[in-house]
């Protein structure tokens, strides 16, 4: 690029033509997904031009007892929780060093960035007054005293920490070599922040129902739920890699080195590996807190039975699942035993935000289909975008794979 | 977190802090919290203090001579900031009144992330529109179910009592204590009426039950209320604990820093220790 200088203007107009030239679509369009989620996201549109007339309770079942529902319950305290792989997969590449896992960090990475946007966005959407949500950032209110107000400061900074550790596939897609040398060189110092980040605000998601002590089962309520979010937001992010991993690699398998192919079971043994320590820490968590709040009459109510399901039958089972299947070296076992994981921790974070808050109140939330059409608008609009970026970005491929010419070479040429 | 450090945070961004001081420099009487004593054996349930709400708040005026609206249990709403209700009891019917307690360490207000819901410093607990993002966290977090949201406008105010702050600010007590026809509503610090409910109850012991709530109730409350019967018997938790409500996140809210600081530290010695293993690897293979 220094060899040869080159007018700003004729840089700049290769970059606009090389720009335009990644707009057009790169995937046949008629696809099953397409099919379902084009209608499905142009009905949500509909459905928030509503809600942004009429308020939200024109569209969502919430009430002055449920003042949280699917919005919240599932968007925001279930997703960031799937989204916590990221933070994890980076903790084991960049500052332990376990380089078997790099080839999947990006994949890991993107998918983390973008549920944190969307699910940030979907907050937004469930807020009353969002032109206010700048007023915590900007500083004419601080609420210092506020977990949101901790956990809204740690989503921000995550977000842009996050698009430092990617930034680099962004400089090489344009083909920006000495800024991807300087944006890789931040990697390490944008990953432990991330990481502490992350552990303040998986925490800080369980903290925020501390205060609704008197509302929360008390075979739910305990002290320790940051503590637990934490956790289950360790094995929920793995198992989402997991997950998310298989299903990449089938979609998008031509992308990715043949190399892999075969060693890709074994990096997902290896996290299996991971997740069935942290299940079981959990697991032992949750045992220690029934054992010490002395709760065995609750075991015999309906409720008891509820949170039996949940903590045996998606803690428990996953648990010995995730252990027979790293030990025997059953790959399709661990996608089962990963599914089942993430079943649990979305019972744990609806039953505390949603289905077990004001328990004792006759009348029970349960979601509208309007509520359900949003939040497949979002997770939908969200597969839209990182598949838009893998396409083009070297996420699943290596930088030396993407199809010439890149802008810098255009520039060159010029 | 105590009361003080509370204040000084909540108050450090309050355009009313000003106003508030000099006026408590007048009167000598710094930081000394208002309040209402309710005496529900004292309640007619004529409603009165509804309706004398509703005006003072431009909220549509309830007609409590017909509406008939004593014979089901009613919480208060959006666009109700007090509602009066009636218990049958082992004494009787009894009536309630019911609005927002004004806690000495609010919930509501160490949930809101913008300072909107806000202890002013003559006790009132405010909320102010231009701050709120309408998270609806203060309505999770209050134990007694007090904020209510506007959920059918497309830009929904969070709706509870204000103690009508802005009457105590012009030197007037709330609107719904001037309007009570048999005296069951008295208003001034909180000091005053415990000692006004203490009297009570020491001069008639067979009429009250010997406790008061708000006294000690989550953290204390500027609201307080005395009874005949049970307090459970009239629609009030009594399992609420003594322990103010901001408390519960307090040693949440302490480790942030440490982990804040603490976290990048330890990750950079595993990173280093990480590398060395690396190199020795290495080393023994070469």
């Amino acid at each position: 690029m220094t060899a040869t200088p080159i007018s700003p203007a004729s840089g700049g107009r290769a970059l606009l033509r090389f720009l335009a030239s990644e707009m057009k679509p790169k995937a046949p369009f008629l696809t099953p997904f397409n099919l379902i989620s084009i209608p499905v996201i142009l009905l949500g549109i509909g459905v928030l031009v509503r809600r942004f007339i009429y308020g939200l309770g024109s569209i969502t079942n919430l009430s002055q007892e449920h003042p949280w529902g699917l919005g919240i319950g599932f968007d925001v305290v279930t997703g960031v929780a799937l989204a916590g792989g990221a933070y994890v997969l980076a903790f084991v590449v960049y500052v332990m060093r376990l380089e078997k896992y790099h080839p999947i960090i990006r994949a890991t990475v993107l998918n983390g960035l973008l549920a944190y946007i969307f699910y940030a966005g979907a907050l937004v959407l469930d807020l009353g007054r969002p032109w206010n949500v700048i007023n915590p950032v900007i500083g004419n209110s601080f609420g210092y005293n506020s977990v949101l107000f901790q956990v809204a400061w740690s989503f921000l900074l995550y977000m842009l920490v996050e698009m430092v550790e990617l930034s680099p596939a962004f400089a090489e897609w344009l083909g920006w070599k000495r800024a991807r040398r300087i944006l890789a060189s931040l990697t390490l110092g944008a990953v432990i922040l991330g990481v502490t980040l992350s552990t303040l605000h998986q925490a800080g998601l369980g903290a925020l129902f501390l205060m609704a002590k008197p509302k929360i089962h008390p075979l739910w309520y305990t002290e320790f739920i940051p503590i637990l979010f934490f956790v289950s937001s360790i094995f929920a992010g793995l198992s989402m890699v997991i997950l998310e991993g298989t299903l990449t690699h089938r979609i998008f398998g031509k992308q990715i080195n043949p190399k892999q192919h075969g060693s890709y079971d074994d990096l997902l043994l290896g996290l299996g590996k991971g997740t069935a320590i942290t299940l079981f820490v959990y697991y032992f968590f949750k045992v220690l807190i029934f054992l010490h709040e002395r709760q065995w009459d609750l075991l015999a109510t309906g409720w008891g039975a509820w949170y039996l399901v949940e903590v045996l039958g998606f803690v428990l089972v996953p648990c010995v699942m995730f252990t027979y299947a790293v030990r025997n070296r059953r790959p399709g076992l661990l996608r089962l035993a990963a599914a089942g994981a993430l079943i649990g921790v979305l019972l744990n974070r609806l039953n505390i935000s949603v289905i077990a808050f004001n328990w004792q109140l006759p009348v029970h939330y349960f979601p509208s289909w309007q509520e359900f059409i949003v939040t497949l608008t979002v997770v939908f609009t969200e597969i839209w975008v990182f598949r838009w970026i893998v396409l083009r970005l070297p996420i699943l491929r290596e930088a030396h794979e993407l199809p010439h010419p890149r802008p810098a070479d255009l520039m060159t040429a010029v | 977190m105590n009361r003080r450090t509370f204040l000084k945070l909540g108050t450090a961004v309050g355009s009313t802090l000003v106003a508030g001081s000099a006026e408590a420099k007048e009167n000598g009487n710094p930081e000394e919290f208002v309040g209402v004593l309710v005496d529900t054996t004292r309640c007619i349930g004529c409603r009165a203090c509804e309706r004398a709400c509703s005006e003072a708040h431009d909220l549509p005026v309830p007609d409590i001579e017909h509406d008939g609206a004593l014979a089901a249990r009613r919480p208060t709403s959006e666009t109700q900031w007090t509602v009066v209700n009636r218990f049958a009891t082992s004494k009787g019917d009894v009536f309630v009144k019911q609005q927002c307690m004004h806690c000495w360490q609010p919930a509501c207000g160490s949930a809101c992330l913008t300072n909107a819901m806000y202890k002013t410093r003559t006790g009132p607990v405010i909320w102010r529109a231009g701050k709120c993002m309408g998270c609806r966290f203060c309505l999770v977090s209050c134990p007694f179910d007090i904020p209510k949201f506007e959920y059918h406008s497309w830009n929904p105010k969070i709706q509870k009592c204000s103690m009508c702050y802005e009457r105590l600010e012009q030197g007037l007590g709330p609107a719904c204590v001037g309007s009570c026809p048999t005296d069951a509503l008295t208003f001034g610090t909180k000091r005053e009426l415990m000692e006004i409910a203490r009297l009570r109850i020491y001069h008639h012991p067979e009429r009250y039950v010997h406790r008061i709530y708000g006294e000690a109730e989550v953290g204390g409350t500027s609201w307080l209320y005395l009874s005949a019967v049970p307090f459970e018997e009239i629609g009030f938790r009594t399992d609420l604990g003594t322990t103010p409500y901001p408390e519960y996140t307090r040693d949440f809210l302490y480790g942030v820093p440490l982990v804040l600081f603490g976290l990048p530290a330890l990750q950079l010695g595993l990173h280093l220790l990480a590398e060395k293993k690396d190199e020795a690897l290495e080393g023994a293979g070469s």
